[in-house]
């Protein structure tokens, strides 16, 4: 029988194979933040340990960091980032810390840097890091116990998920992106649906996406509750990764893709469930509630809690969000604006916030934050920043910023966001606030209206 | 890690679907470099509502909560696992838990149990009932127990021993360095570093 692309990966990195224990897998690369490492680093000096490979490990600063120029104020967020520079200093581990060209937000830094590849094995102490997927590989977070496993020994132990297929068949309709596509998916599976496995993501509108849209759809897999989501690399993914840094180079190349090459499903191969999709049928998608799979297409109205499959939950969510059954979602007043994250803050996400935005003015605080130097030196390049700041909103340094507010980027009790990020949590931009989780073109036009709005409704 | 065999203590019942991590440790905690401290922040925000289940009377000093399904949710934060630990939690009881929590529990000798939401209703009734009600979770025999009521619950063997033995995961991985090291030497020769 023949074999998914989750189990080819798998099985090329089992160092070790024994009867009832987890496999022992080995990672490729260890990405590293400020916020779930500084005990992990505790734990290897207590015990005497060392970094096995420090040449698989790169840090970056992200988290805590302000994203308007200076340092840090916050006396504990300063304390952390300085933490994770001693760390790396000590242990021999690369830093990209605040003010370096090569900074920004975890996942988004990898695959720019041709870091994340094909078939590769990623993890971070970030449940986001289920977004280098989008290249083929199994990319999974975890917790700080794991990232000291990992650190001193370079693998993991684990058993291998099972394996499930999504497959969204035609073709997104104009004005509906990734991030629709993906919010799409987590209200019909679920934010439990995927627990206990690798989601495959497959048919044709997924092979249609550029790898920045793959990478919003991997990144909020863990939305679903999947421990990893994954496409196969094709050409897309190729030529995304050629002359990028740390991408093979001459005959390295030629040997790697011929391996990429490999890296698909059999036609034979048999997934443990398949879910379908068609993605034709879609439409801008938000959501109105306080976990991920409460979402709705925007033409629609404010749920009765009735009408969702956990009416206890909906109740909670809508008295929480401030929101009455029946209100159409288009009417819903939003104060605040966020273009961002390692969801949405790639390139590709601000050219279509600022495609939105251009000649436009906005009505509503609006911070576009860019997941990385990188992205801020090319949108700056293409002019994007212009348009930003014509438009009135704010042009910001890099970072993980309002996503979930760990910097002074926070939304004010009862204050209400359009917001690119992946959770909409109770609290998640700041206590007391609201979200609502968009597409970066629905964010940009909600702030030219002060309500949500679709790029098609602006006149 | 603390080995777990079995435990008795009193339980609360939190009826809530999808606690995720923010929810149980929010993100202002996360700023601390110690592993000490974070009983403050559990359930911070709930907490200051005054009729919040763990601010009653009769479920201080509970040992063991009971949630609705799909604990755990969200965020990576192992802090999560040590607010919990560090308020006085031994076991979480839902019928489904976020994967990469339900890894970090196990990782730290907090018990993830996994019931059916029918018992873990009951179980939430009984203890609603009586809330010096004593539950006790036998790991060594896979089985949750509270007055004339029991379930069985799963848990891979692997894991049951780990926690059983209280054993540390990096030594037992060490014990295999020579596996690992036969590995890197087979490593595709186009894989990247970051040097």
């Amino acid at each position: 029988m023949g074999r998914t692309l989750a189990e080819k990966v798998w099985e090329q990195h089992v160092v070790r194979r024994a009867e009832g224990e987890p496999d022992l897998l080995y990672i490729d690369l260890h990405l590293i933040h400020e916020v779930t490492s500084p005990q992990a680093f505790d734990g290897l000096r207590m015990a005497g340990r060392t970094v096995r490979r420090p040449d698989l490990t790169i840090a970056t600063e992200d988290h805590n960091v302000p994203t308007l120029l200076g340092p840090i104020t916050d006396p504990v967020s300063k304390t952390q980032v300085e933490t994770l520079r001693k760390n790396c200093a000590e242990f021999g581990v690369r830093l990209h810390p605040m003010g370096d060209a090569g900074q920004g937000v975890v996942h988004i830094i990898g695959p720019q840097f041709g870091l994340t590849q094909p078939g590769m094995t990623i993890v971070c102490g970030d449940s986001h890091t289920s977004t280098h997927g989008a290249f083929g590989g199994i990319a999974f977070g975890i917790g700080t116990s794991e990232v000291e496993h990992v650190l001193a020994t370079q693998t993991l132990p684990a058993y291998r998920p099972k394996t499930m297929a999504i497959e969204v068949s035609g073709e997104l309709p104009p004005g509906v992106t990734a991030k629709d596509l993906i919010l799409a998916i987590i209200a019909k599976i679920g934010t439990g649906g995927g627990q206990g496995y690798i989601v495959e993501y497959r048919g044709e509108a997924i092979r249609k996406l550029s790898m920045e849209g793959r990478m919003t759809i991997c990144n909020m897999s863990i939305e679903a509750g999947a421990r990893a989501g994954m496409i196969a690399p094709d050409e897309t993914t190729f030529a995304y990764l050629q002359g990028r840094p740390h991408a093979p180079t001459g005959e390295q190349w030629d040997a790697a893709v011929e391996y990429w090459k490999s890296l698909v499903t059999d036609s034979d191969a048999v997934f443990d469930t398949v879910v379908e999709i068609d993605a034709s049928t879609l439409t801008p998608f938000v959501t109105w509630g306080t976990n991920p799979g409460q979402g709705a297409p925007l033409g629609t109205a404010v749920p009765a809690p009735e009408e969702t499959n956990d009416p206890a939950a909906a109740r909670r969510a809508l008295e929480y969000m401030g929101l009455t059954p029946g209100t159409p979602l288009r009417e819903v007043e939003v104060d605040t604006v966020f273009v961002g994250s390692c969801t949405n803050g790639r390139l590709e996400d601000l050219r279509a916030a600022a495609e939105v935005l251009r000649g436009r003015s906005v009505v509503t605080r609006t911070l576009i934050v860019p997941g990385s130097m990188l992205v801020k030196l090319q949108a700056e390049q293409e002019g994007l920043h212009e348009v930003f700041k014509a438009a009135g909103a704010e042009w910001r340094e890099a970072g993980c910023s309002m996503c979930l507010g760990m910097n002074p980027d926070t939304l004010a009790p009862g204050e209400r966001s359009a917001s690119t990020s992946n959770r909409n949590f109770e609290g998640r931009q700041g206590k007391g606030g609201r979200t609502h989780l968009v597409s970066p073109a629905v964010a940009a036009a909600t702030a030219v209206t002060g309500k949500l709005t679709a790029p098609a409704d602006l006149a | 890690m603390e080995a777990f065999t079995a435990h008795t203590g009193r339980a609360v019942p939190l009826r809530r679907s999808n606690v995720d991590t923010d929810q149980i440790i929010p993100a202002v905690w996360l700023k601390q470099v110690s592993r000490t401290g974070f009983e403050k922040g559990l359930f911070s925000a709930w907490r200051e509502d005054p009729d919040f289940v763990l601010n009653q009377p009769a479920y201080q000093g509970a040992s063991i909560l009971v949630s609705g399904p799909d604990f755990g949710t969200g965020s990576s934060r192992e802090h999560a696992v040590w607010a919990l630990q560090q308020y006085g939690f031994r076991v979480v009881i839902a019928a489904r838990f976020g994967d990469i929590f339900r890894n970090n529990s196990t990782k730290m000798g907090l018990l993830p149990v996994v019931l059916p939401a029918e018992t873990v209703e009951a179980l939430q009734s009984a203890v609603e009932a009586d809330p010096a009600l004593e539950v006790t979770v036998d790991l060594g025999e896979r089985r949750v127990r509270w007055g004339a009521e029991s379930a069985g619950f799963e848990i891979d063997d692997y894991t049951r021993w780990r926690l059983m033995e209280g054993l540390d995961d990096i030594g037992l991985t060490l014990r295999n360095a020579d596996d690992v090291t036969a590995y890197e030497n087979g490593r595709q020769p186009w894989l990247p570093t970051t040097v």
